[in-house]
């Protein structure tokens, strides 16, 4: 193979701000850069307005108008439920920042519906809609769009990150650009389990942003799993609020439910019990309307002949792992930069434990938290940048892949990365090994998870279709450790981390998880604020260190450590049964359609 | 997964090439396109909603390639069934401006 060749069949540009991926974050960050001024390139790995989990579906946003009472219980309603983990100033900049960009889409041309009065209601967006406006939106500010345009690692030199290299999947070549700021916009991982969407979600930006020196945060919230019937892709959760559970003799499954009930039917399904769902506690007065308001979610039971209000269907439980989940690359500063210089993290591909600590429990907080990080980042990119100034075209960039970037794939190494994919996968999605956790089914998985770690980092990628899959596995096995390593040190049972050994929540845990390194996986505590009184009023945590392990104060002295050296993280569960409170459950009216509830009544 | 790319309605502009999000698709010389890699497929029925002439089909089974037929799908009116109901085609209204959207938040209910 000759680098020389495959180098000159690609492109080469030039951009003050490169956004890897065009999704909600990916794109909201290149419109923003571009109203700072920036020279943009965005580059996506499928096609920017129809890739990743927001394209086709709908979801509801975490749009609350800005008064006091409304803000506060908006805060409120899933403070409790994402483990006490959130951070009030970041709420509410996110709340601002999500309230102004959903008017500025009803001034760009989304069209709202109307309410009583004729203004437009903006509680909701429909996928295919908002991402085909996005794209025209970002088209419309001047950025150049790579669609099909895989990233296989990121550029550096010593002042930082300065760029990022890839493959064009349906043009042929490479793709190489110089930037003099980056923002991972790559969604989660949700290791190719095809809900909705997700398929292109493989944890690419965590990977890239790690192999950079980036660190990320609550990795361990990354067990989200969806309901879906068995039959398809289709992972829309809420609905089946109007659910009843049956087994197959038509018995009622007890306590199965869409919000605290999923782990019912976790259980039933790993003990090889089909559970059954139909919607049948809808009223039919809004049977209409939910058809209506999620078209995507009804296309699998009209194909096949199946009326969800009235049949029975059998349903299954889908990995959605951190695009659910809240965990992700761990930012530093409002304006969503990473430890990195010249490297920011917005969407999904970011921790969203600022504004739902360890539970989003639906898409209103990811798709408030899309497009205000996004923005964030942007400008956060585009100024960056500016200061950077001249010294962006004189830079020595090097690629940082931890693998061997070289040759061309054959078939032993493609063959070689689909096993990865599902070795991956069988430590990931198994009910009992991620949803329910413990300290044997962790340790047992991370064994074979270091072990394939080592396998992947020696392997050569190729730079072309076979790297970009090799990378992906690399990417998902690499997601996979940091998610169990923190899973390991978290000793409790908070936000949707389930510990079946420590099934309570354990209030000295109060704090974040911050992880980072490759071969060696280090983990670090951050410790937020004095306990707030919730539900009061009064402020929420705010973090007391971000970027120095040595001074983190509060219980645990050492708060940097080796990933080998788990044992010294033990002690935090001595005060376990003295302190440790009821598991938060939802109770019912806090589940997930609150913020809905709210906004209905606002 | 997707199964049907009609040859009587296929005017080969080849947006669902552009448009899937995983590369099932690929261009012919002068043809329609073809699905070349089925199994990539991640049931997300974006091509479907995409195409200009309903000439596609994508069964809702993510796991397993179904046996279809173009005919039965036609008289059935799932060929661009789900288009229709997204409202997107020339005199339609996008159905995220159905007034229905509204009123189901004002019962409660989620959207």
């Amino acid at each position: 193979m000759n680098v020389v060749t495959i180098e000159s069949a690609g492109i080469e540009l030039e951009a003050d701000v490169l956004v890897i991926g065009g999704g909600p974050a990916g794109t909201w960050a290149a419109i923003s850069a571009a109203a700072e001024g920036a020279k943009v390139v965005l580059a996506d790995k499928g096609f920017c307005g129809s890739s990743g989990a927001t394209a086709p579906s709908g979801t509801g946003v975490w749009y609350v108008k800005p008064e006091d009472r409304l803000r506060q219980e908006a805060k409120d309603s899933r403070y409790t439920l994402g483990g006490q983990l959130a951070d009030n100033d970041w709420m509410n900049r996110v709340l601002d920042r999500t309230y102004d960009n959903m008017n500025k889409l009803g001034a760009w041309g989304y069209p709202f519906p109307l309410n009583d009065s004729g203004d437009q209601h903006r509680r909701s967006l429909q996928g295919p809609e908002y991402m085909k406006l996005m794209r025209k939106l970002v088209l419309k500010a001047g950025v150049k769009i790579l669609d099909h345009s895989p990233a296989l690692e990121l550029l550096a030199d010593e002042h930082g990150v300065g760029g990022a290299a890839g493959v064009r999947t349906q043009k042929g070549g490479t793709w190489r650009v110089r930037a003099g700021a980056v923002v991972i916009a790559t969604g989660g991982c949700a290791f190719l389990s095809k809900a909705l969407g997700c398929n292109v979600l493989t944890g690419d930006g965590y990977l890239m942003a790690a192999e950079a020196g980036a660190e990320l945060s609550g990795m361990e919230f990354s067990n989200a799993y969806a309901i879906s019937p068995t039959f398809s892709s289709v992972t829309k959760t809420a609905y089946y609020r109007y659910a009843s559970f049956y087994y197959e003799d038509g018995s009622i499954v007890e306590g199965a439910g869409s919000q605290r009930g999923r782990s019912v039917i976790a259980r039933n399904l790993l003990q090889g019990r089909q559970v059954f769902a139909s919607l049948d506690q809808a009223p039919a007065e809004i049977q209409p309307m939910l058809r209506v308001a999620q078209t995507n979610f009804f296309l699998p039971f009209d194909r096949f002949g199946i009326d969800p209000f009235k049949d029975r269907f059998p349903v299954t439980l889908r990995l959605e792992g951190t695009v659910r989940g809240t965990g992700g690359i761990h930012i530093t500063d409002t304006d969503c930069s990473t430890k990195v210089p010249g490297l920011y993290a917005a969407g999904d591909a970011a921790t969203r434990e600022l504004i739902c600590g360890g539970f989003t429990g639906g898409g209103s907080h990811n798709a408030a938290w899309a497009m205000s990080s996004g923005s964030f980042a942007g400008e956060g990119a585009a100024r960056y940048a500016r200061r950077l100034g001249l010294l962006k075209g004189t830079r020595r960039l090097q690629g940082l892949a931890s693998s061997p970037l070289a040759g061309s794939t054959d078939a032993s190494t493609a063959g070689r990365t689909e096993e990865a994919v599902r070795a991956v996968q069988a430590e990931v999605m198994p009910y009992n090994r991620n949803l329910f956790r413990t300290e044997a089914g962790l340790d047992d998985s991370l064994g074979r998870l270091d072990t394939l770690w080592q396998e992947r980092r020696e392997g050569a990628v190729g730079r072309d279709i076979g790297g970009v899959k090799a990378r992906e596995a690399t990417a998902m096995t690499a997601t996979a450790r940091w998610m169990y390593r923190t899973a390991r040190l978290r000793t409790e049972t908070r936000g949707m981390h389930k510990r079946e050994d420590f099934p309570r929540l354990d209030e000295s845990q109060r704090y974040r998880l911050v992880s980072s390194g490759l071969d060696d996986i280090r983990v670090r505590v951050e410790r937020l604020a004095a306990q707030p009184a919730t539900n009061s009023g009064s402020a929420a945590g705010t973090r007391t260190e971000t970027n120095d392990p040595v001074t983190v104060a509060g219980l645990h002295a050492e708060a940097t450590f080796p990933g080998s050296d788990i044992a010294r993280y033990e002690t935090t569960t001595a005060g376990l049964t003295g302190v440790g409170q009821e598991n938060p459950v939802p109770s019912a009216s806090a589940s997930a359609d609150q913020p809905a509830k709210e906004a209905a009544r606002s | 997964m997707i199964e049907i790319i009609s040859e009587s309605k296929c005017i080969s502009c080849n947006l669902c090439v552009s448009v899937c999000p995983t590369n099932v698709f690929d261009r012919t010389s002068g043809g329609i396109p073809v699905i070349a890699r089925q199994s990539e497929c991640q049931t997300c029925f974006m091509c479907e909603l995409y195409c200009p002439v309903d000439a596609m089909y994508v069964s809702p089974d993510a796991e397993s390639a179904q046996v279809v037929d173009e005919n039965e799908l036609e008289q059935a009116g799932l060929l661009g069934g789900y288009r229709e109901k997204v409202g997107w085609g020339p005199g339609r209204t996008p159905v995220a401006k159905h007034p229905y959207m509204y009123e189901l938040t004002t019962k409660g209910a989620i959207s």
